[in-house]
């Protein structure tokens, strides 16, 4: 298994090759689908407004290098007011595949973390930019909350508590490589090669 | 009448943190017939793991807890006005405990109620029934598998599918490949053919109740759930998609009657985490879990 640590070289990516298990360390955002339609059509698509701006640069330092996460956690919130993780599998990607290019451009993302793969859009922006997608095992919940080991800050969180973008420190974060920097996906090829099993087995094609 | 809000919170408890054994023994079944060392060994491994944490330490399974589907079976006497009010307590109350994670946002304003009730949810069925006891059966129904749920009106033709048998088989395959790993395969199907589009889905979630180990009672339905498990199989999606033999463990098909116009088959699509249980009250309001 690899390691890689937050922030990420782009040399340390392009390295990566679809089905290599890694474990993940350092801060990384959680952002789903509430985050990606603020940060596109409030921070990217400009003019970025006053009472945005202080997070706006913050997202700018945390994301250049960075990692976002697809998730909306269960947290649970202590009587000295720090939260923890309780339980933070993925949640599915798919759903930001609209936004997902624009945001790994503009902030200069090198990883996005979720299940059920993306599409072309963001498979290209992982080859242009320098990314990969990384797939958590979907429902492993308390298991991925054990690898948090800190909640850092928590932003918008007027969007709810799933929807909002919790920034964490993570140790060993275990995590499949199935879309990297070099033009392939595991997704792809599996809807493939079962889309031809699927012709056969109900008499098309 | 009996107060049965503590007890439904510990329903709600049970259904969110400790998978089901039946489920458990598919997944472990699964596993061991992946091939050693591929993704989707290593997949259901980290998914075995996780269920065995969640267990000891009390803690969803799942961070999306879902929406919880309460079905309600009830002897004459009971209020059901007095049970939904309970029921809606429980899960509050559950939330606040971090069993279910808030789960209901309003459609127009965006706005988390923040304690899983709201309009309409949680869902809850009742069904008046000849028994003495009272039983309630509660689901979490996770949201990425809900997404990729269907429902298709035969005869469909680009699919080749007649009204018939096999022209549910068909519509159902499509509905396992247009899910890849998305709904996080491996996962049970709910089928429903016949009703109307409402009630049509209403009955496939149902299925999901059913333990995946019983046998259809008709021996034409049974057959059909073995041969549409072994076929979606045969797609190779795999568990989350990566590829591999596991992509369902159980297919489960009620019926309906129909209108002659219609014909729809509604495929509830329910992930590996299918959280169900169920509690009883006898007559003496002792209260157990199954």
């Amino acid at each position: 298994m690899r390691s890689l640590t937050v922030p990420i070289p782009e040399a340390d990516v392009r390295a990566l090759h679809v089905g290599d298990s890694v474990s993940l360390n350092g801060v990384i955002m959680l952002g789903r689908d509430a985050a990606h339609k603020f940060m596109v059509d409030r921070l990217i698509k400009g003019p970025v407004a006053v009472e945005d701006q202080a997070l706006y640069e913050e997202l700018k330092r945390l994301l250049r290098d960075g990692v976002i996460y697809h998730c909306g956690p269960v947290v649970k919130k202590h009587d000295d007011g720090h939260w923890s993780f309780v339980a933070a599998g993925p949640t599915t990607s798919i759903r930001e595949e609209i936004y997902q290019p624009d945001v790994i451009a503009h902030f200069g993302l090198r990883g996005v973390i979720g299940k059920g793969g993306m599409g072309k859009g963001t498979l290209k922006a992982c080859q242009d930019y320098g990314a990969v997608y990384l797939h958590a095992i979907g429902g492993a919940a308390p298991l991925i909350a054990q690898s948090v080991k800190e909640v850092l800050a928590v932003h918008k969180l007027e969007f709810g508590v799933p929807e909002a973008m919790w920034v964490v420190r993570v140790e060993d974060f275990p995590v499949v490589v199935t879309m990297d920097s070099h033009g392939q996906s595991i997704h792809e090829a599996v809807q493939q090669a079962s889309r031809r099993k699927l012709d056969a087995l109900i008499g098309l094609g | 009448m009996q107060d049965l809000t503590d007890a439904l919170v510990e329903l709600v408890r049970k259904a969110s943190t400790d998978l089901p054994t039946d489920m458990q023994r598919a997944i472990e079944k699964a596993r061991d017939n992946e091939e050693p060392g591929s993704a989707a060994a290593g997949a259901l491994e980290t998914i075995l793991k996780n269920v065995e944490m969640a267990r000891q330490k009390a803690l969803p399974i799942c961070q999306d807890t879902g929406t919880p589907i309460f079905e309600v079976y009830y002897p004459a006497g009971w209020s059901t006005r007095a049970l939904t009010d309970q029921i809606r307590k429980a899960v509050a109350e559950a939330t606040r405990r971090a069993y279910l994670r808030p789960n209901a946002v309003d459609s127009l304003t965006g706005e988390n109620s923040g304690d899983n009730t709201g309009e309409d949810f949680p869902t809850i069925h009742f069904h008046e029934w000849e028994e003495d006891h009272l039983r309630v059966d509660l689901l979490l129904k996770g949201g990425g598998c809900e997404n990729v749920s269907a429902q298709y009106k035969l005869p469909d033709g680009a699919l080749k599918a007649g009204r018939d048998l096999d022209g549910v088989r068909k519509v159902v395959l499509d509905a396992v490949y247009q899910a890849q790993g998305e709904g996080c395969a491996p996962g049970v199907l709910g089928i429903a053919i016949g009703g109307d589009r409402g009630t049509s889905y209403i009955k496939a979630k149902q299925q999901l109740f059913r333990p995946l180990e019983d046998t259809n009672s008709d021996p034409d339905l049974a057959a059909l759930e073995e041969r549409i498990a072994d076929e979606a199989n045969q797609l190779g999606i795999g568990p989350m998609g990566f590829g591999g033999k596991t992509t369902v463990l159980g297919v489960k098909i009620g019926t309906q009657h129909r209108l002659p116009a219609s014909y729809f088959v509604s495929i509830a699509y329910m992930c590996w985490a299918n959280r169900r249980a169920s509690m009883n009250v006898s007559t003496n309001g002792e209260v157990t879990y199954a």
